[in-house]
């Protein structure tokens, strides 16, 4: 049967299984650092790079075996729609990783907090601390000697301070850059190759002045605000919420950067352009995620 | 692993599974991949029976005999950690492995390779899992809901290798889920409309979306573990304004969903079994997909029934009491249905039929206990005592262990070509049956007498009971010796078996020899009379 009706079952494959001992190896290497986090001597740090290099050593040769394997015309429509659904999906499983933390704020806020300042039938708990008035942000959490909280907050400023404030330029970025590749797709399938890339170069520069200007709202909150991961609920919260956040805009920056090499490469065509399309759908989902974040973390 | 492709891709569909060692760790193969699944399943089985073994033992008689009361939390945590994620979760995946393919005339799972990633994942995870036993400060010992702060402030050092190794466990859940969903919902034979779909398939469709929506909440909820331990967050720390049940509001709402994945596809497997056996078609084949589905919905809104003595609004409660009580509807209409089918049907009664109408029984018994646990004012004097543990060993020996056993013996003759040893295998089941309800039927009344779970110590006016339940216990776990023995003889001293084995099977799977040629389907079957109904 010729292989363009049929479905392509690879053969056996070497790559899965060293992708599994890459995952062991990170297991040991990062619950091994962790724990000794704060002593001189150990090595589990050794592991956890080992991890890194069989990781992304293996993803980059599978990721090659599969761009080679469909320009040998080994894929069939059918094969591709199982790209879709398998990207759609992992898509979807990552929303319900964010949904966890969403879930943790909106309990924190709408519960936890009120409780411990009294509120509510669960106002008993207030009896730990009585000094301790609800308030989000949590600025003064109840225990204050062992988390101290911040003393000031990201909250947004008012509107006519907005260009002060850096979630503002952000979520300027983000949204812009969402647009962008929407452009470069669009200039692909009618052929503009130039155009194509200049718009990738421009969304990933974007992606890129996203990770900084994030990385300088944490030196920030550290530095000036007593904003820390230490400092209670609210930076708790913060903290992990924009962290996941940022580690996925960095995840999507570095799939975009790659597909922008293999654009300029001469990669990709009218039709069959799945690795971009896949790496843009992900670009949106973060674009999408950060624009709950900023009215849930920032805003309101 | 390039090599491969090249000059290559015109033959390869036609030759046969490698040789050695080399064929398992390799394999892209659905089959080869269910086998592997189902074996790690059955050997994490002995591992995980042995640890009740230990706990049996020291529950034998009241006070301290065998072990430490440090080793008894570990046993516990580690026995329920493993016949969840190692033993039942596996084994379905197993299932679904070998069947989804066969089932919907597809000449394989979506993506291959990613479907051996998720299996050798799994051997890593327990691996390290069961390493912890061996390090610094023992293993994991704050129950397999790991609530915290048992799980972060009071836990062991292993509990960062515990977090990892959950991390990567419930990567392979997604991609597994990933692989299952995208082969249901691309490959079906061209005429295989949703609803001509056999009701295996269906249950995996559905559970395939409750493991991809739950599995990253469990990696949120033990991440915020990790923070918390390490890195001075106060997600469950109540003098940094957060709150120690959050946790057990993140756990649940994972671990609900939970629940009914290692639920339904023993539905599937069960009504294909006992179609077969009463030579009728399912009665009421669309009701069946609702009440999945509906059972599936459900699950994401009932988490805090598992919390009702933590403290909640009285809104609350409520809310949860009743919305934990309409799932009683969609699975009556399953029972329902079971027994339509049976009801006139020619009934014979092979070991898997023996399985599946014990599970039907056995399960509503675990049914119904969950119906009295669902009332809020009751669950506060049931809560954490035996009544609670007797439960859900109901729903999950005799109701997900049964169906899985009952598919063994059922698919078995289809997998390797060998029929098993009938007289064997109806020892097996009358061993097996008896012996389940000796070991946890007696649990309802010392719950109910008020004695608490996951203490290795208990009142005297226990001691009876307790001793009949580790009599049942130990019989048990004798009997699934057996199974191993049933199933090794028949592979390796089996009578040949036909194709069609069962005499009432209906299905794609039934179409091809015993054991199928390695890859099946590789041109879909014509489906357009719809006789691949399940």
């Amino acid at each position: 049967m010729s292989s363009e009706s049929s479905y392509y079952v690879p053969d056996s494959s070497k790559l899965p299984i060293f992708m599994a001992f890459g995952l062991l190896l990170f297991v040991l290497g990062a619950g091994g650092t962790i724990n000794d986090l704060g002593k001189e001597s150990s090595n589990s740090y050794l592991l956890l790079m080992a991890s890194f290099a069989v990781i992304w050593g293996v993803m980059f040769v599978w990721f090659s075996n599969v761009i080679s394997e469909n320009n040998q015309k080994l894929y069939s429509d059918q094969l591709n729609r199982s790209f879709v659904h398998g990207m759609a999906w992992f898509i979807f499983s990552e929303v319900m990783f964010f949904f966890a933390f969403f879930l943790a704020l909106g309990y924190v806020r709408l519960f936890a907090v009120p409780w411990l300042g009294g509120d509510g039938e669960k106002g008993i708990t207030n009896i730990l601390w009585p000094a301790f008035e609800s308030a989000w942000p949590v600025m003064e959490t109840p225990d204050n000697e062992n988390f101290p909280g911040a003393y000031k907050n990201m909250n947004i400023p008012g509107i006519s301070k907005l260009h002060t404030w850096l979630p503002f330029w952000n979520t300027l970025c983000l949204v812009t850059s969402s647009g962008t590749i929407a452009l470069a797709e669009s200039a692909l399938k009618k052929g503009n190759r130039t155009s194509f890339k200049s718009w990738m170069v421009v969304t990933i520069s974007l992606g890129f002045i996203f990770v900084f200007l994030q990385g300088l709202e944490y030196y920030e909150a550290y530095a000036h605000m007593g904003l820390t991961l230490g400092a209670g609920i609210y930076g708790t919260t913060f903290f992990l919420l924009t962290g996941f956040h940022g580690f996925h805009v960095c995840l999507g920056a570095i799939i975009l950067t790659i597909m922008t090499i293999r654009g300029f490469n001469g990669a990709f065509s009218k039709h069959d352009h799945f690795g971009l399309a896949a790496g843009s759908w992900y670009w949106h989902f973060v674009d999408v995620v950060w624009i709950l974040l900023v009215l849930v973390v920032y805003v309101f | 692993m390039s090599a491969v492709i090249e000059g290559h891709h015109d033959d390869h569909h036609h030759h046969g599974p490698a040789k050695g060692i080399s064929r398992w760790l390799f394999t892209t193969n659905h089959k080869d991949i269910g086998s592997l699944y189902l074996w790690f399943s059955f050997i994490m089985l002995f591992i995980g029976g042995a640890m009740a073994m230990v706990i049996r033992a020291e529950l034998f008689e009241p006070g301290s005999q065998i072990v430490s009361p440090e080793f008894y939390n570990q046993m516990v945590t580690n026995h329920g950690l493993i016949m969840v994620f190692g033993v039942i979760m596996p084994a379905f995946v197993g299932f679904a492995n070998w069947l989804v393919p066969m089932q919907i005339g597809a000449p394989d799972m979506a993506l291959p390779r990613l479907n051996n990633l998720s299996f050798w994942i799994l051997p890593a995870a327990f691996g390290v899992l069961i390493a912890t036993f061996f390090m610094e400060g023992g293993a994991p010992n704050f129950g397999w809901t790991f609530y915290a702060p048992l799980s972060t402030e009071y836990a062991p050092p292993t509990v960062t290798y515990f977090i990892f190794a959950v991390h990567i466990m419930g990567a392979s859940s997604i991609m597994g889920s990933i692989n299952v969903i995208t082969t249901i919902l691309n490959m079906r034979a061209p005429g295989m409309t949703l609803m001509k779909m056999p009701l295996f398939v269906w249950t995996w469709l559905i559970t395939a979306y409750l493991l991809i929506a739950v599995m990253p909440v469990l990696a949120g909820a033990v991440t915020m573990m990790l923070m918390d331990i390490h890195f001075g967050t106060s997600f469950f720390k109540a003098g940094g304004g957060g709150d120690p049940v959050l946790f057990q509001h993140v756990f649940w709402f994972f671990g609900h969903p939970e629940v009914y994945i290692m639920i339904l596809p023993a539905f599937g497997i069960v009504s294909h079994i006992i179609e077969t056996f009463s030579r009728k078609p399912i009665f009421g084949y669309e009701s069946m997909v609702y009440a999945i589905a509906s059972i599936a919905l459900l699950s994401f809104v009932v988490w805090a029934h598992h919390m009702f003595t933590v403290g909640m609004p009285i809104a609350g409660e409520l809310f949860f009491m009743y919305s934990t009580m309409l799932i009683a509807i969609p699975t009556g209409v399953k029972v329902f249905n079971w027994l339509s089918t049976m009801f006139k049907g020619s009934l014979t009664f092979e070991t898997p039929m023996l399985f599946a109408i014990a599970f039907v029984a056995l399960f509503t018994i675990g049914g119904l206990s969950g119906i009295m646990l669902a009332i809020a004012p009751a669950d506060f004097q049931y809560h954490d005592t035996y009544f609670v543990v007797a439960h859900f060993h109901y729903v999950l020996v005799p109701g997900a262990l049964f169906s899985i056993i009952a598919g063994v013996y059922y698919w078995l003759p289809k997998w390797t070509g060998y029929m098993y040893d009938e007289f064997m295998g109806k020892t097996h089941f009358w061993l097996s049956f008896v012996s389940v309800n000796l070991t946890f039927f007696p649990m309802h009344f010392v719950g109910l007498a008020g004695m608490p779970r996951r203490i290795p110590d208990y009142a005297m006016q226990f001691a009876d009971y307790n001793m009949i339940v580790s009599v049942g216990a130990f019989l048990f776990g004798l009997s699934q010796l057996l199974f191993l023995y049933v199933v090794l003889k028949a592979i390796f001293y089996g009578k040949k078996a036909t194709g069609q084995v069962w005499e009432g099977a209906k299905g794609l799977e039934w179409t091809l020899d015993s054991p199928p040629a390695y890859h099946t389907f590789e041109t879909p079957p014509n489906l357009e009379s719809g006789e691949a109904k399940a």
